[in-house]
């Protein structure tokens, strides 16, 4: 397959005067055109998953319509569409996130099975016992949970590089955290519970001049800022399909080329394999080593149109407008006397963690929810993050691009009702 | 959509800010650990029993206005009540919230009643039935801490 030529001077480029029209965006989403009793749905849980727009949701239509067919073996037209469609998801995904050549991409069920795939292939080849993975902090459980099964399988130890009071990384500490025996850094670009964005070209910088690798869990990045994975010299980067306007159920895995060649099959069955015998199996070349199984064919060309759309909109745009969306809801939390914020760092993506006095997570959003104010309330898959701020749970309302202002007052309408029934 | 009220009642506010027997039971013969993962909330259940008989009831813990209230309602409701009396509460009461059986304002349940918009919210539906649970473990001396998950 070619190497990626870089597309150069997107739209954004030309439209970034233009006002960003939010309102005119959530048209295009299905999901936001409904009430919840008579309230609209004003729905805050993207950090959670985000909704569909039409376009994703047309191209799985027509895909299961028109081009149904298994892929890659076939040498009929449906198959030939259905391959198509895929392999050009990849190409897609590949220059969304500035992969130098799509082989680096490679489809997987979201974050949570990416970090599993390079625990499971690059650690278990590469780390040993004694040996450190080290973490931060503020990750979410599928950044932890696969480290300590590594850990129990290879007698190796995890690690984690501590936070400050706003949620932020502690950069002095986690330097000298970068030990002689540590193997990988696997690290959040983006806290899931926290907002914080860490400084990942710093951090990766850091760990590359002791030579240790690095896997970035982008799931929370990817939707909300422009990411290109080579200028961040990030060895892995994964991102959720779902958490990015694109289907459950598909996800990205970057990896450089010559890491993943290096790297053993992560599942064994169909498409992974270029000859089977009963003595003898030789693997398929990267990515389809990796790729065991018929994939999420559909789910893929889904993605491939989220992606799309995110392009079309333009990712910078995107990122500037969720910022002083960010800027007006924390405004708006803070002049609540009774709301505290959690997580407040600098460089923060639109996630607003908070707890209100005197009122348990749960009860507030359950009060939300019957003014039609979607948000989540619980420990935000970071109990971690939960036990360094000393609070059981936090209500999380997390931004897109297609909030607007008004859907802010909602919910500060909707926090100044819990209070006034708590009072 | 149902009404705020019916979830929130007053009786429920009142036993969330003021919970009734909250403290700890020093030497009882019966006592447990109950946890709710998802939220959190988490509840011991301390209980003395004399002549097959709720003497004392205590809980202690943290969680939300629907489990601390349920919490401070069971031990009233139970206190000075025999053990099948208990029990019967137990199985009224989860079947009340989680909509199996339609409540009979005669069938005795009294002030838990105020409970009986919790059905309609699947999710809070654990969180009713987190000190019950509790309780339920204390009384059979089970040594497991209670999860609702
Ligand atoms: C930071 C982060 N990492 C990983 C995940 C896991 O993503 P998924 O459940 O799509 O695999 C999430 C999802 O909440 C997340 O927020």
């Amino acid at each position: 397959m070619s190497l990626i030529t870089p597309t150069t001077a997107r739209v954004e480029a030309s439209v970034t005067d233009e006002a960003f029209d939010a309102e005119e965006l959530r048209r295009d989403f299905p999901a936001l055109q409904q009430s919840i009793g008579d309230e609209p749905l004003v729905y805050l849980d993207n950090a959670a998953t985000t909704q569909k727009p039409s376009s994703v949701i047309d191209a799985i239509g027509r895909f299961y319509r028109e081009d149904n067919a298994n892929i890659h073996r076939g040498v009929h037209q449906l198959s030939i569409r259905a391959t198509d469609g895929y392999e050009s998801a990849r190409l897609k995904a590949a220059r969304f996130i500035g992969a130098s050549r799509p082989e680096e991409i490679i489809f997987v069920r979201g974050a949570t099975e990416a970090i599993n795939l390079v625990a499971q292939t690059f650690g278990r080849v590469h780390i040993g016992t004694g040996d450190e993975v080290l973490i931060s902090h503020m990750e979410h459980h599928a950044n932890i949970v696969p480290w300590q099964i590594l850990c129990e399988q290879t007698g190796a130890r995890l690690c984690v590089a501590p936070i400050n009071d706003r949620g932020e990384l502690i950069l002095e500490e986690f330097e000298r955290m970068l030990g002689p025996r540590t193997r990988l850094l696997s690290i959040g670009h983006v806290s899931n519970a926290l907002g914080t964005i860490n400084p990942m070209e710093r951090i990766i910088a850091l760990a590359h001049e002791r030579g240790i690798p690095v896997l970035v869990d982008g799931a929370q990045a990817v939707p909300h800022m422009k990411v290109n994975v080579q200028a961040l010299d990030a060895d892995f980067y994964t991102f959720s399909g779902h958490k990015a306007f694109g289907p459950t159920g598909i996800g990205v895995l970057y990896g450089k080329h010559d890491l993943l060649q290096k790297l053993p099959p992560y599942q064994g069955g169909g498409d992974m394999i270029a000859s089977v015998t009963f003595e003898k199996t030789t693997y398929n070349a990267v990515p389809h080593k990796f790729e065991a199984g018929t994939p999420h064919i559909a789910g893929a060309i889904g993605l491939a149109a989220a992606l799309d759309y995110m392009d079309a909109v333009g990712m910078e745009r995107i990122a500037q407008y969720e910022s002083e969306l960010l800027a007006y809801a924390t405004h708006a939390l803070l002049s609540i006397p009774q709301v505290h914020l959690v997580g407040t760092a600098r460089n923060k993506a639109g996630v607003l963690s908070f707890t209100i006095e005197g009122v348990h997570p749960h009860d507030a959003a359950t009060i939300l929810d019957q003014q039609g104010v979607a948000v989540r309330a619980g420990h935000h898959c970071a109990q971690p993050v939960m036990q360094r701020f000393n609070v059981p749970a936090t209500i999380r309302a997390s931004l897109a691009f297609y909030n607007t202002t008004e859907e802010i007052d909602a919910l500060v309408r909707g926090i100044q009702k819990v209070i006034e029934v708590f009072n | 959509m149902s009404d705020l009220s019916d979830l929130y009642q007053d009786v429920i506010l009142d036993h969330y800010k003021r919970p009734r027997n909250r403290g700890h039971l020093d030497d009882t013969d019966h006592q447990a650990d109950g946890q709710n993962p998802l939220c959190g909330d988490h509840v011991t259940v301390f209980v003395k029993v004399k002549d097959d008989r709720v003497e004392e009831i205590r809980f202690a813990g943290s969680g939300c206005a629907i489990s601390t209230a349920s919490a401070s309602l069971m031990t009233e409701t139970v206190k000075g009540k025999t053990l099948d009396e208990a029990k019967a509460f137990f199985r009224k009461f989860h079947d009340m919230v989680t909509g199996s059986q339609e409540v009979d304002h005669g069938d005795g349940l009294g002030k838990l009643e105020v409970f009986s918009g919790v059905c309609q919210y699947p999710v809070r539906v654990k969180c009713a039935t987190l000190a019950w649970h509790t309780l339920d473990a204390a009384l059979e001396n089970r040594e497991e801490p209670v999860s609702t998950e």
